[in-house]
């Protein structure tokens, strides 16, 4: 994108769209504010997240714990904080795993074609085959359980979406005649695929990149109800619904906190997610 | 349309192919001796000897591969560890409650999704529009499983209307079998009402502003005819895509939703798998959902062009 500062840029025209979609801000604030508690987790947190206490056993929320406790005695409020930690890394990496494995993939696919692009095609399409949460359980149960392996599980199930959005980004760009002039020019074919075409791609990746990691949290939370994801007794919002559905009936607190808080995550990236692409592309609207 | 199936049918070998060193790869991935991890806690030699034998682990990985892939031609996915018996079977087995929760998910879904889809491309910009696309976009962001809790806690828990866990095959008892089942295909068919709102909403704005729908309000139709008769015949064809498309999201939510409500189908199938580290179990699952998600999308690549006499040539 263009230098900061120039105003008529077409980064600083599509944050002026964005700024005007009272959804797409809300969803801004609350991811930031999300960052923000991950972050700050040991100051903001009340309490020790892994903190067992006999005398504190599914407390409903009070006024000394908010979000009540789980079945340990362990304070739900703090564990969503430091949760948050597990949510977002796994989000972010796992979404730079699939970019780092499908841009360039894709990049080669569109831009070379032939044989290149078949076989990238035909094994993007076989991944594509694959059910999307399907696919990360058997890579993470292949892996072994742990938090790292959840997040290339997730990350390189997802790299399929991204190959395909450049390959066929990448397709539409290379006959515009700007390529054409640098091809023209005699400067490399690898240099003009980086230079000229990814640069171009990149609104419409910063779109799937967002989508992708709102869908990337809920993967994790999944593989981590299952067990699969962050192991204990370090905290994740997945792992607290699964053992808050065995007290489901005296301790209803203990799934409704975990649950919301990975809806209210999800939501705000997919909100933000489609107001940049409306941003973007205004032809969109 | 013959010459489209053959066409279409050497695309996706392929695909195919790819799908099977896929999942074939799986086994490389686990650490250490295969062997050892491929019988879970077992170490007894014996066992150890026999799986070396059964997936051929002295043999370099391309043979390894190809007699795999011979088996699973004729039919043999492998033989599940933990309860020993053939995983062609345990699928066989478990596929039909499946079916049964995608098919009423999916009929949910398509109530919900083309109906609120409808209304909001026709009152485009009022506060129902707004209203519908913000729901889609929560249902969207919903996870799966939270909402499964969350409807247990309501209608088993506290109202006591649903049983909270356990299935009944409808061949036992119909009406207890829809008990069992209609909060799982509910939290399933929400995940993809929203999608197809989005879709539906799209192609009924394309086809309400297109020639004909204003030649047929010029010829004085009524309006519900306009839009039911013309408009929605022609935006329901992408429908059918979309429909075979969101199969997938379907299997993959079918996993969690299954282990909440203990349903014993393929979900449960492959989460137990999982736990129980019976690989053989969990490479047929992944085997069998891509097969029939290509094979579903060829069928509806089929359906779209019978439904679109232009596109057949």
């Amino acid at each position: 994108m263009s230098a900061p500062g120039s105003p008529a840029s077409p980064a600083a025209q599509a944050w002026a769209r964005l700024r005007a979609r009272p959804s797409a801000m809300v969803g801004l604030a609350i991811v930031a504010l999300v960052v923000l508690a991950a972050i700050l987790a040991p100051l903001v947190s009340p309490y020790d997240p892994t903190l067992q206490s006999y005398a504190t056993i599914r407390r409903p929320p009070s006024l000394a714990h908010p979000f009540g406790t789980d079945e340990v005695g362990r304070d739900i409020l703090a564990r969503i904080i430091w949760g948050a930690r597990a949510s977002l890394a796994a989000g972010l990496v796992s979404v730079l795993i699939a970019m780092a494995a499908g841009i360039p993939l894709g990049l080669a696919a569109g831009y070379l074609g032939g044989i290149v692009d078949g076989v990238i095609s035909r094994a993007t399409d076989a991944m594509l085959a694959c059910p999307f949460l399907i696919l990360a359980i058997a890579l993470a149960a292949f892996l072994g359980p742990s938090l790292g392996n959840a997040m290339i599980a997730i990350g390189v199930t997802a790299a399929p979406l991204f190959v395909r959005l450049t390959r066929g980004q990448v397709m539409a760009i290379k006959t515009e005649l700007y390529v054409e002039a640098a091809r023209s020019l005699g400067i490399r074919e690898w240099r003009i695929a980086a230079g000229q075409v990814l640069p171009n791609v990149v609104p419409q990746l910063l779109v799937q990149a967002t989508l992708t990691i709102a869908t990337a949290i809920i993967a994790e939370a999944s593989l981590s109800f299952l067990g699969l994801g962050q192991q204990p007794p370090a905290p994740s919002w997945g792992s607290m619904l699964n053992s808050a559905q065995r007290f489901l009936s005296n301790a209803p607190w203990m799934a409704v906190w975990p649950g919301a808080a990975i809806f209210v995550t999800v939501l705000s990236f997919n909100l933000v997610g489609d107001g940049l692409r409306d941003a973007l592309d205004p032809r969109a609207r | 349309m013959l010459g489209l199936l053959g066409r279409r049918l050497l695309q996706i070998l392929p695909t195919l192919f790819f799908v099977s060193i896929l999942i074939f790869g799986l086994q490389q991935l686990l650490p250490g001796d295969p062997a050892l991890a491929l019988a879970g806690e077992d170490k007894d030699p014996e066992v150890l000897a026999q799986i070396r034998a059964r997936y051929h682990l002295d043999q370099p990985v391309p043979v390894q591969y190809l007699l795999w892939i011979r088996g699973v031609l004729s039919g043999d996915l492998g033989q599940s560890i933990r309860l020993n018996v053939p995983v062609a079977d345990l699928i066989l087995q478990k596929l039909p409650v499946t079916l049964q929760l995608a098919a009423m998910a999916m009929a949910i879904a398509l109530a919900i999704g083309v109906t609120a889809g409808i209304v909001s491309a026709v009152a485009k910009g009022s506060w129902i529009d707004y209203l519908v696309s913000t729901l889609s976009l929560v249902g969207i962001s919903t996870p799966n499983f939270w909402l499964g809790i969350m409807l247990i806690f309501v209608f088993a828990v506290q109202l006591g209307w649903l049983p909270a866990s356990g299935y009944v095959s409808p061949f036992e008892d119909p009406l207890q079998s829809l008990a069992t089942t209609i909060l799982p295909a509910f939290v399933l068919g929400n995940a993809i009402a929203g999608v197809l709102m989005r879709h539906t909403r799209g192609a009924m704005l394309a086809a309400l502003s297109s020639d004909y729908v204003r030649t047929a309000r010029a010829k004085g139709l009524r309006a519900s005819t306009v839009i039911l008769r013309h408009a929605m015949r022609n935006a329901l064809t992408p429908i059918i895509t979309l429909g075979a498309l969101e199969f997938g999201t379907l299997l993959s939510g079918a996993v969690l939703t299954e282990q909440i409500f203990t349903i014993p189908g393929f979900g449960k199938l492959i989460v137990d798998a999982v736990f129980n580290r019976d690989y053989a179990v969990v490479q047929g699952v992944v085997l069998v959902t891509a097969t029939s998600y290509i094979l579903l999308n060829l069928l509806a690549d089929l359906g779209y062009v019978w439904a679109n006499p232009r596109l057949r040539t």
